[in-house]
């Protein structure tokens, strides 16, 4: 492994592992607390119809991936503001036929169609330098964001009713966590594939929920998971030649069942210390 | 009698086409303790969530301190229904309360010496401040209903709404409860919704009973024609032993 990592594509695919745990634990937790999960699953799928475009008009795949998530964030936040009690199936529908529109372009594309199991499964290994960078900005970016309307973020995700009375601007935050999901989603398809976009943004949070006391915390603590999730299932796919999403995401899957075992077990011995839970 | 610092004019509101409140009329003087009651979906969480700026009327006005509600959302407190919303949430109690400070879009995620101190008097005042530290999941209803009202509190309203606010009390705390609303009455206006006549026990003031119509009684008494009107079927008024209250009698009896 130490010499692996004198390889340029091995440090490459590192750092992006890591600037895409702290993106995802960020994210996610919000995705997770405001129960947005399903939503964030449509904009990841319907990114497939950006791929088939970026491939159809010959863009960079960034260019037609980001217009299509951010379109397809757009209908959602409509969608789910206007007409909430249907807003799963209008999810459902914006999710399948991003997806289909994704296929039609490739297939009426000319010339050669490049590897799509990549965009499905991710490919860590190809990541190049310059896409670093944007990486790095739109972390930052996010970063930023998430700070400057902290206390916002947190009482909108925890009484939106509450936050609405205070005054607080819950449509225009609820918007703009779409477009940074949206975002977000772009960058991780990179890295663990598009059909594995949720278990990156879903499983730290998850895990973290029940062992933090601050939105705050949780945050970290999903950045942190998600950075070891990655981090040793791409040095486990490395090792075993196995694809390296697939690995990432059952290497989380293992950390999720691990954590519930733990707690119950921390529950039954509180229950037999006589303590709650 | 005090000036009126709630006024409702005509209002109207149907939800899904149906009509939830029809043509209301109220005026809430400063220093009030209005109890709105009424049989479940006839339109009391409705009339708090207008007069509180969370839903727009169809036709008519509400006004607090002579503006819209939502203009004047620094005077109002407001203690939801559902205090057990979103329990799994990683907040401590403390950091609930503080939500009562938020001055929205101020970013940089800190808050000030000021706020904690409002925070801490506030929690206090409704005894819950040993629960600090404790995740919200882990508190009581009526421990949470008290951190609810902390939260409302600890901007220094001038109104303070209650909806439903002794349904996670258990019994044998009520009378405590009713106890720290009656103090918080000598220098808040309180307007408290409930299906529960229990809440007659406490000072009231004035009651008002709502079933679509409203009929508002400018005294705490209430007759058995007011709850004719609001229930549309006879309801015993119950008389619970408490001794600073007496309820009037019926007309014939």
């Amino acid at each position: 492994m130490w010499e692996a990592l004198q390889a340029d594509f091995i440090r490459n695919a590192l750092a992006a592992g890591i600037l895409v745990s702290i993106v995802c634990g960020v994210i996610g937790t919000l995705v997770v607390v405001n129960r947005i999960v399903f939503l964030a699953g449509g904009i990841a799928h319907a990114a497939y119809g950006g791929i088939g475009l970026a491939f159809f008009l010959g863009w960079p795949y960034v260019a037609g991936t980001t217009a299509v998530s951010l379109l397809s964030a757009g209908v959602m936040a409509a969608v789910t503001l206007k007409a909430r009690h249907r807003a799963d199936a209008m999810v459902g529908v914006i999710w399948a036929v991003g997806m289909a529109v994704g296929v039609i372009l490739l297939d009426l594309s000319p010339g050669y169609n490049a590897d799509l199991m990549s965009y499905l499964f991710g490919s860590i290994l190809t990541v190049p330098a310059s896409d670093l960078w944007q990486m790095a900005l739109l972390g930052a970016a996010v970063l930023a964001v998430v700070t400057w309307y902290y206390n916002d973020f947190l009482a909108m995700s925890y009484d939106d009713e509450f936050a609405r009375l205070r005054n607080v601007p819950v449509t225009f935050l609820y918007c703009l966590l779409l477009g940074m999901v949206a975002l977000a989603v772009v960058m991780i398809i990179r890295v663990v594939g598009l059909i594995l976009v949720i278990a990156l943004l879903t499983i730290p949070p998850f895990i973290a929920e029940r062992f933090t006391g601050s939105l705050r915390a949780m945050m970290i603590a999903s950045s942190l998971l998600s950075c070891l999730f990655t981090v040793v299932g791409f040095w486990l796919s490395y090792a075993m030649n196995l694809t390296s999403g697939a690995t990432i995401i059952l290497v989380a899957a293992a950390g999720f069942f691990l954590s519930i075992l733990w707690e119950r077990r921390r529950r039954r011995a509180g229950a037999r210390d006589g303590k709650p839970a | 009698m005090a000036e009126s610092i709630i006024e409702v004019r005509n209002l109207w509101f149907s939800f899904n086409g149906e009509t939830v409140l029809r043509d209301v009329n109220l005026s809430v003087p400063e220093g009030d303790f209005l109890v709105v009651i009424g049989p479940n979906g006839g339109g009391k969480t409705t009339l708090l969530k207008v007069m509180t700026g969370l839903l727009r009327p169809d036709r008519g006005t509400v006004s607090v301190f002579g503006e819209p509600p939502h203009k004047v959302a620094h005077h109002i407190g407001y203690v939801p229904q559902n205090v057990h919303v979103n329990s799994t949430f990683p907040i401590a109690v403390l950091d609930v309360v503080l939500m009562g400070r938020l001055r929205p879009g101020r970013g940089w995620p800190r808050h000030s010496r000021q706020d904690r101190m409002a925070a801490q008097a506030a929690l206090e005042q409704m005894q819950v401040w040993e629960y600090r530290d404790r995740r919200i999941g882990e508190l009581s209803g009526g421990q949470l209903q008290r951190v609810f009202i902390a939260r409302a509190l600890v901007g220094k309203p001038r109104i303070l709404f209650l909806d439903e606010a002794m349904a996670s009390i258990d019994a044998h705390s009520r009378g405590e409860f009713y106890e720290t609303l009656n103090e918080l009455n000598r220098t808040v206006t309180i307007v408290a919704v409930s299906h529960d006549m229990m809440i007659l026990s406490s000072q009231v003031k004035s009651v008002a009973c709502i079933n679509r119509d409203l009929h508002h009684h400018n005294s705490g008494n209430i007759t058995q024609e007011m709850l004719d009107d609001a229930y549309h079927c006879p309801v015993d008024l119950v008389a619970h032993g408490v001794p600073h209250r007496v309820l009037k009698l019926h007309e014939d009896q």
